[in-house]
């Protein structure tokens, strides 16, 4: 008794199902899916929208993200603007003085200063053109090295210089250019009373929008044809960046010794970060639904994997007389759901990228897809395929070997 | 054929050494002992038998439809456990077995045919050969191997490409008697297996398997067919869950 049951417990031992490879379930867990390419196509398809969807939200957002902050980088976080700020009491003379940009010019780590002035007469096409129709664009009379401080470029013929600063020519920024109709250099503008001609057109210059709808003359030609102040109402300069804080806290003491709280400092960079990191703060609302998308392909590639095992209960007991276990046959059908829900995933991920694409392409930006939103977006679909595989594949193992035989 | 043996040549045996070891081929394949099985409801489709095959032996389990012969041969070939009565197959106790060791259990002892094939749609006759021994343990290419050497034996050596598709149903059915036969089991069940073939695939399908009897393998094929059991050298007669003949050409009866 006591060896037959010895030889028994030997006999257990030596019973145990051999595992199978990762490549047999591999090749188990697709068998299924390679026998119907449709079905699999369509109820991958969800997760794929699903995949898309938030790969191509979290996408186009960060492209537009990556196009500010490579914007930002050419533009620079350096420039700070001095403006005539409000005066404590009233017919105080808050305007800059006429040495300020001289003098913030020799403010140590100063690298470049750029002036305008305001000039009070309307710019407008021709003389027919009423007066008091100057379309918001404000007369301003620059000089030092503005153009180069502002990092603005040329969108068409020249800036201002020496010789063309003494004489009637103006420059345009690019709102003004299309608010007069102007498209090229040549033209000429109507500007206190004699025509001025159009020597160059700006490109837009985000820092500084108010040069955007402004039209630009010299300084000596505003002062000696329009009766011009010569009194600064901008003055731009750029630093070094680790002098920034300093010379702020410099510029309205040396711009105006005489009221140094009428001078106004601002950051215009400051704005456009802001904005670099909302953008970056993509729809939760799109995402959201991308969200929905995935939970409705995860539905279906379960109802799909149901389906699968109701069909397959034949196969299921020709597998279990073959001497598949329990444990087999789950991870059969975990691995098939895996395979249907991964594919949706990658063809999500190719598809989200592509709609990516196609916004940076048509939006000139550069194509950006996070690498966090690739691989969180590939393991959110196999977490999806998992839970949707489990039950049925659950299911599939409890079958009874003989009713599975037996059935239809 | 010991355990470290086993792991030493996973892939020669037991199909080319037979004989050796100490537990190899056990004279006894099928040993059962007052089988009884009751289904929910008082229904009792098997009630006391008691039923013993030897190694090398065909048989037929004869009996009309509703007599307990499907119930029977899940019992034997351990897909399904008796609710009374003791089972051995092969050496083993069925009652001491959990279901993943008698999972192993058939993958290395029992071989099913089925009347309607269950062959694997799409995939060669070769492929569905070599499925048959996916849990088997052994590599891909040995199974592979293993697979055209069972396609040889049952006689389409020249259809290892085909696809059941393009097979008929003689032909369907020996690819799973040659899937069935490929691990070198101790017991082939046949359960029907000419019951979806015309008279002249099932005659030579029954002559396969007299053919591969006489190589060795312990048969027993499964029928409500009189005259396919009348043809088998034994025939055990079920009716009403229970054995009421058991005869075989020495004359001896139980």
């Amino acid at each position: 008794m006591s060896r037959a049951r010895a030889r028994t417990r030997t006999q257990v031992r030596r019973l145990t199902p051999p595992r199978l490879s990762p490549r047999d379930v591999l090749h188990v867990g697709s068998a299924g899916l390679r026998a119907r390419p449709m079905r699999v196509f369509l109820s991958a398809l969800g997760i794929a929208i699903g995949i898309a969807t938030m790969i191509a939200v979290v996408g186009i957002s960060s492209s537009s993200q990556a196009e500010l902050l490579r914007e930002l980088d050419r533009l620079g976080t350096n420039m700070l603007v001095a403006k005539p700020g409000e005066g404590m009491f009233t017919g105080q003379d808050t305007r800059l003085p006429k040495d300020a940009p001289g003098m913030i010019s020799r403010i140590a780590g100063v690298e470049s200063v750029g002036t305008t002035g305001d000039v009070a007469e309307s710019v407008r096409r021709s003389e027919n053109i009423p007066k008091g129709e100057t379309g918001g664009i404000v007369l301003k009379a620059a000089k030092d090295d503005l153009l180069g401080t502002l990092r603005a470029r040329m969108a068409s013929g020249t800036w201002l210089n020496a010789a063309t600063g003494r004489f009637p020519s103006v420059v345009l920024g690019d709102v003004s250019a299309r608010r007069l109709g102007i498209t090229e250099p040549g033209q000429q503008v109507f500007i206190g009373g004699r025509y001025f001609t159009v020597i160059g057109i700006l490109e837009p210059v985000p820092l500084a929008p108010e040069i955007e709808r402004s039209a630009l003359i010299g300084w000596d030609a505003a002062e000696q044809l329009l009766g011009f102040n010569g009194h600064p109402t901008a003055v731009y300069e750029r630093s070094a960046d680790d002098r920034v804080a300093a010379v702020r806290t410099l510029i309205p003491r040396t711009a105006n010794p005489q009221t140094p709280s009428a001078v106004q400092v601002s950051d215009p960079s400051a704005a456009l970060q802001a904005k670099a990191a909302t953008e970056g703060a993509f729809s939760t609302l799109l995402l959201g639904l991308g969200g929905i998308a995935l939970l409705v392909g995860g539905v279906g590639v379960a109802n799909t994997m149901i389906i699968s095992v109701l069909e397959r209960r034949h196969e299921i007991g020709l597998r279990r007389s073959l001497g598949g276990t329990k444990g087999q046959i789950r991870i059969q059908f975990v691995t098939e759901s895996l395979l249907l829900s991964g594919l949706g995933g990658l063809a999500g991920i190719a598809l989200g990228g592509a709609a990516t694409a196609v916004y940076a392409r048509a939006g000139d930006l550069p194509w950006v897809v996070p690498l966090w939103a690739v691989t969180g977006g590939f393991a959110s679909t196999l977490v999806i395929g998992t839970l949707a595989g489990l039950y049925p594949a659950v299911r599939a193992a409890r079958l009874s070997p003989t009713l599975a035989l037996a059935a239809g | 054929m010991t355990r470290a043996h086993l792991t030493t040549h996973p892939t020669t045996l037991p199909a080319t050494h037979p004989a050796t070891g100490p537990t190899a081929r056990p004279d006894t394949v099928v040993e059962l002992t007052g089988v009884t099985k009751e289904y929910p409801g008082g229904v009792a489709a098997l009630r006391g038998v008691d039923l013993t095959v030897t190694a090398g032996e065909l048989l037929a389990i004869v009996g009309p439809s509703g007599s307990g012969k499907s119930t029977l041969l899940h019992i034997v070939g351990t897909l399904d456990r008796p609710t009374a009565g003791g089972v051995r197959i092969a050496g083993y106790d069925i009652a001491a077995l959990s279901d993943r060791s008698l999972s192993a259990l058939r993958s290395r002892h029992v071989g099913f045919v089925f009347q309607s094939f269950h062959l694997v749609p799409g995939i060669s006759a070769r492929a569905n050969v070599a499925e048959g021994l996916l849990y088997s343990g052994l590599s891909r290419a040995e199974r592979l191997r293993r697979a055209a050497e069972a396609l040889e034996r049952v006689g389409l050596g020249d259809r290892m490409d085909h696809r059941p598709h393009e097979l008929s149903g003689g032909q369907k059915q020996r690819v799973a008697i040659a899937r069935a036969v490929a691990g070198a089991p101790d017991l082939l069940l046949a359960d029907e297996p000419t019951g979806a073939l015309d008279t002249a695939s099932g005659e030579s399908v029954m002559e396969l398997l007299r053919e591969l009897n006489r190589d060795g393998a312990t048969i027993a094929v499964i029928t409500h067919d009189q005259e396919i059991a009348a043809s088998l050298p034994r025939q055990v007669r079920i009716r009403d869950g229970e054995i009421v003949a058991d005869r075989s050409p020495a004359g001896v009866a139980s």
